[in-house]
Order: C-alpha cells, then structure tokens, then sequence
C-alpha cells in the first residue's frame, strides 16, 4: 500500500515537473523543474531498491550537472522566454500530435510484452542491491567500460578547456 | 499499546525527530553564543555579558529580533525561488541531521534503534548526496536577489562549494576502503570499534592510519561550509554580504541557521568517520566512565551554583540559579545505573563534536581568509591531488597487506 | 503490495514523450539541452524498473555508464552555449547558426517586449 502511494505521489510530481518545464516562461524555472524530475525519479529508484544508483542521480546529476545548467543560465543572463506566436500548423497540429506520440509510447510500453509478462510479481522478490554487488560488477565485467568513460571524461574536460581558452 | 507495536517504526521515528529537532534547533541557537564568546576571548574582550547570565538568552535576544525585523522584498526579483532559497539551504542542512547515529544501535525504543533516526546502508553517500544539493540555496539566493553583488557573490560561492566538494568526498574514501561498508554504524563498529590500542594508550580511531585524509577532509569541511578562512564570497563584498545581502528578518536567520547546522553536520562526520563516533577512548572494562556525564554536570552545577552566588545579581541570578537546577538535576539522573550506559554514547558522540565545533571557531577567530582564485588553486591543484594520492596509497597498502598477511 | 514494473515503464514512456516535446517545441537553447537531460532521465528510469524485473545488475551499470555520459555530454555542450553566447550569437536556436559571429544580441534582462523587438529584426 504504501509503496504504491509512493510511487504515484512521485510519478505525479516528476510529470508536473516535466509539463512546468515546458510551460516556463523562464529557462531557470525550467531548470528548477528538471530538477525536481531528477529528485522525484531519485525517490523511484529507492523504490525500485536501486539505492546506490538512487544517491548517484541525486550526487552526479541533481547536484553538479544541474548546477552546471544553472551556473550557465545565470551567467548568460538566458532571460525571458519569448511567447512569438507559433505557425498555426505547429500550434493546431504539431501540439495534439506531440500529446499523441506520448500517449502511444505510454500505451505501447503498457501494453507490450516486457512490461506486461513481467508485470506484476517481479517487484517484491528480492530487497536493496547491495553498493558491493553492484560495483564488484562495474569493475570485473564492465572493467573495460569503466575505464573508458574515465577517458571520456578526460577528454569533456580538455574540450572545455580549450573552448574557454579560445576566447582570450 | 498495540497501536504502538504495529506502527513501531512511524511511532518512534515522530518521536525520534521531535526529540532531535528540538535539541538541534536550540544547539544551533546556542552555537551563535559560542562561538560569539569564543572570538571575543581570542580577541581579549567579553562577548555578549549583559543579556542573561554571561550572555546565555542572548540567542533569545536575537530570535525575538530576527522576528520582529522588517521582511523586505526586493523589487524586481523572482518570488519563488527568493522565497525557495532559504527554505532549502535550511531544510536540507536539517535533514542531514537524520541519518547521524549518536549512540549505539543496540540500544533500543520501541524495537527500533533509539540514537539514530534512519540508519540505512548508503548512509555516506545519502549525506553526500544532501550536501551536494545544498549548493543550490546559495546559488538560488544570489540570483533572485536581482542585484549585482549578491549574484557575483552566490556564484563564487557555490564554485566554491561544487569544487571543494570533490576533495570532500574523495578524502572520505580511505575511510570506506578500511571499513568496507557506507553504513554509519559499521564504519563506528567496523574497524574502529574492535577494542584494543595501539601502543596501549592509543585507541584504534580512523584518524591514525587516514591522518593525512583526515586533514584534508578538514580542510574541505571548512571550506564546504564557507567559513574563514574560505569565506570570502560572503565577506569580501562584506559591506554587502555576498549571497544574503537581500534577504532580511526571518529569512536570513533561515541562511545563519543553515550555515550552523552544516557545520555541526559536517563535525559529526568527522567524529563518525575518524574519531569512532560515539565509542569512548576509554576501555569498556573502566566502568567507572559510566558516571563520567553525570559528574560533569554535577560539576558544573556547582560552578553555576557558586557563580549565581558571588559575581551575579538581579535577574542574572535567577537565571544562573535555574541553570544551575537543572544541571544538577540532569546530572543527577545521568548517575542512576538504569540510565547511565544510555548516556555513553550520546556523551562521548557530543564531546567530540564539541571538540570540532571549538576547532572550527578558533580558525575563524585567527586566520586570515584567502583570496578567491588562491581559494580555488588550492582547493583544485592542492587539495584535490592531496586526496587523490591518500586513495592510491591507502588502496595499494590495504591489498598489501592483506596479500600478505 | 508492490508496483507492477509496468507502471514505471508507462512514466518512463510520459516522461520521455514529455522531453520530445519539450525538446521540439522550445526555443531556448538551454532549454533544449534540459529536454535533453530528461529523455535520458527516462530512459534511465526504464533501465532500472528492467534490471529490477529481470533480477540482473547490468541494468543499474548501464544507467551509471549513461549518467557519466550525460555529464561529459553536458559539459562540453555547455562550454560551445557559452563561446556562442560570448560571440554575441543570441541563444535562440531558430536563429543561431553559426559558432561563430552573427545573429541579434539577446538582450540581457530585458523585457520580453525588447526581446520580441529586436528578434523580429
């Protein structure tokens, strides 16, 4: 029961959040939004007993990309998002047809065979994975991958760099 | 009474947050008085000595005065997220305090553990995960406040804290890599909380084998904080505050508060990670300890005692003599055997802090602060290579070690 | 009684169906990099409800690898908005096109009246 009124209560705030951060007028209401998505999917990954990958949304994402989204927003002074009217294709067509594909993905991921074979008991099995289990496996079989993203890193910080030193 | 044992968890954790809320709000309160005295004795004066005896309802005082203060709005700032700031630097400097263990786990209320409100197995990384979260009050603050200084000053500010929160986090790893767990109270029990002593008078605690992690966490913590002598984003433009300058009466208070509870957040850490938390120095088989809080207060009952009776008078005196009633009347119940091995750890756990908290506002009342970009290079080219090599040397003496042992 | 895994699967389908409209119909260029940010928020979503069900941990890894990547992504897409931004390009994608000069100025804190102004020019 309580899981369950868990869920919803996050499912309903990371779509408002979702729909505010279409809605905003200004982009750091956007960014405040995302990051209330970002929050709000931490709190079901808890449910789902991801508990590390749940604190490394919150740590990595909410808490430095986030930040990094919002540093630039104030810095450029991103200002005030213009309301030009649309085409009139794109508000009478493109709109409705935006809603549409969002109800189809949800009917089709309900209604497919992955989510609904495996649907109903599969979440109760087993409790929290363990932060061990979980990085004995990110550093024996994903060893490789593992450290190429630390390469990949390595190379988003030297581009930064370089792009910032262009200027001078 | 089967309400209670069917809902065990949701009775003892309201009762649990209630009981820590209070205290923490008047530790918080207690700890301006502090620190407030200390600087003023390192600075050869008095501190607040008028409000109260020696100056202990000034922290009342100034509650009454933050809420009768003027709430001014800036014009043309953004309500929401003015408003949103200080709510969330404090609500998330408060929360932190929720997955601290201030005693011993097997001490129990109602069937759940009594000294630490949530005791999950990430527990490290949940308390990072809020310190990480909390560089948005800062930053939020700056720009809503629609003015140039308390924007250039919440920037600066929480560059500061992203950067230093690297070293931060990094400095804790060896610490991890030596208990084996992220739990709170594996890392106190773990490795820490075996008995015995190096040298027999040295007790294991973290900090001997991760000294130099230890420091550096220290350093990180301080600057995490945005304490001198790392707070420049909040004092250089010091006839302007930095990132608070706009925000008047309760809201500001809201920020001072949540500038304290970070700093009794992260000395908690510390004390967990390094110190062994809530473990005695002392060997279990002292018994004797056990009426160590006890005599302390009834100690300085009687200093309160003797202080109301010579130096203090008028209302001063009938202050004094409360406080002295109710430490000698703490004291005294802190001595009944029933209930002295449940004020072990909490006394051990609250010394300790009080060790950092003492440490945290010495270095304000004698370092100068740094400058902004030798904050930053020290933080990036010093401190964050510092950690990292302290993680390499604690990994490869740990596989070492148990490859040959 | 727990969530069905299919429950979390539909909001990682809303929630993605939200960014495609949100990244379609928004003029902002950072902006359009937060819609970026929440499809891959939903489809991390996704991956983890998957490693729940099918009881395996490449799920969760998969989703640690895609945070990763999404901050290098993030970073260095954020370094080129800035270089734009400096180079007075305005931080409209309909009328960015360059990296280099170009384009109306967005005026900095303006009204939205002066910005509608001057991007009509």
């Amino acid at each position: 029961m309580i899981p369950l009124i868990v869920f919803f209560a996050c499912a309903l705030l990371a779509v408002a959040s979702a729909v505010t951060l279409i809605l905003a007028r200004e982009p750091i209401h956007s960014a405040l939004s995302l990051i209330n998505v970002m929050v709000a999917l931490a709190i079901l990954y808890l449910l789902l007993g991801a508990e590390f990958i749940s604190a490394v949304q919150i740590i990595v994402y909410a808490g430095a990309i986030m930040v990094l989204f919002v540093f630039v927003i104030m810095l450029l002074n991103a200002g005030v998002e213009e309301r030009t009217d649309y085409s009139k294709l794109a508000k009478y067509a493109g709109l409705p047809l935006g809603f549409f594909l969002l109800i189809e993905i949800a009917r089709w991921m309900y209604g497919s065979s992955a989510g609904s074979t495996i649907a109903n008991g599969a979440g109760a099995i087993t409790g929290a994975v363990s932060t061990r289990d979980l990085s004995s496996e990110l550093f024996r079989q994903y060893l490789f991958n593992f450290e190429a993203t630390s390469l990949l890193i390595l190379i988003a910080i030297l581009g930064a760099l370089v792009l910032a030193r262009k200027n001078q | 009474m089967g309400f209670i044992s069917e809902h065990s968890v949701l009775v003892a954790s309201l009762i649990k947050v209630a009981v820590l809320l209070f205290i923490v709000m008047t530790a918080l309160a207690y700890l301006t008085w502090f620190e407030r005295k200390v600087v003023a004795h390192i600075q050869s004066r008095w501190g607040p000595y008028y409000v109260g005896a020696h100056g202990l309802l000034q922290p009342l005082a100034d509650g009454l005065k933050f809420l009768f203060k003027e709430d001014l709005t800036p014009p043309a700032s953004d309500k929401l997220v003015y408003v949103l700031a200080p709510f969330l630097a404090l609500s998330l400097s408060l929360t932190a305090i929720a997955l601290i263990p201030f005693g011993p786990p097997n001490l129990r209320l109602f069937g759940q553990p009594l000294f630490v409100v949530s005791n999950i197995d990430i527990g490290l990384l949940f308390l990072f995960a809020i310190t990480s979260m909390g560089v948005y009050g800062v930053a939020l603050a700056g720009w809503s406040s629609n003015s140039k200084y308390p924007l250039l000053g919440g920037l600066r500010s929480s560059a500061q804290m992203i950067s230093y929160e690297v070293s931060l986090t990094i400095s804790v790893v060896g610490v991890l890599l030596l208990a084996g767990s992220l739990n709170f109270n594996s890392i106190i029990e773990g490795p820490q909380g075996q008995g015995g002593y190096w040298l027999h008078f040295v007790p294991k605690w973290n900090v001997f084998p991760q000294i130099i992690g230890f420091l550096c966490y220290l350093t990180a913590a301080v600057a995490e904080t945005n304490r001198i002598p790392f707070d420049l984003p909040e004092a250089e433009t010091e006839l302007v505050a930095g990132f608070h300058t706009e925000y008047s009466s309760f809201k500001f208070a809201m920020f001072f508060m949540a500038e304290y509870a970070n700093m009794i957040t992260v000395s908690c850490l510390a004390t967990i990670l390094f110190f062994g938390g809530w473990l005695s120095p002392f060997p279990e088989t002292w018994r004797w300890q056990l009426y160590l809080p006890g005599a302390g207060l009834i100690a300085l009952g009687i200093y309160c005692a003797y202080d109301a009776a010579t130096r203090m008078r008028g209302l001063a005196r009938l202050q004094l003599s409360v406080v002295t009633v109710l430490a000698l009347g703490i004291g005294a119940v802190c001595l009944l055997p029933m209930v002295a091995p449940y004020v072990q750890g909490p006394f051990w756990f609250t010394a300790k802090i009080l060790v950092f908290l003492f440490f945290y506002v010495w270095v304000r009342g004698t370092l100068p602060r740094f400058r902004y970009d030798q904050l930053m290079s020290f933080g990036w080219k010093l401190l964050l290579p510092v950690s990292l090599a302290n993680l390499v040397v604690t990994a490869a003496v740990i596989v070492f070690v148990t490859r040959h042992a | 009684m727990s969530v069905p895994i299919s429950y979390y699967l539909v909001l990682s389908g809303i929630l993605f169906g939200l960014g495609v409209v949100a990244f379609v119909f928004k003029r902002n260029v950072i902006t359009v990099f937060m819609s970026i940010e929440l499809m891959l928020n939903a489809v991390n979503l996704a991956f983890v409800a998957f490693a729940r069900a099918h009881q395996q941990l490449d799920g969760l890894v998969f989703v640690f690898f895609v945070i990763v990547v999404a901050a290098a992504e993030a970073a260095v897409g954020l370094a080129i908005v800035m270089m734009m931004a400096q180079n007075g390009q305005s931080l409209n994608v309909e009328r960015a096109h360059s990296l280099g000069e170009g384009g109306p100025t967005y005026l900095p804190g303006g009204s939205a009246a002066e910005s509608r102004e001057a991007l009509k020019s």
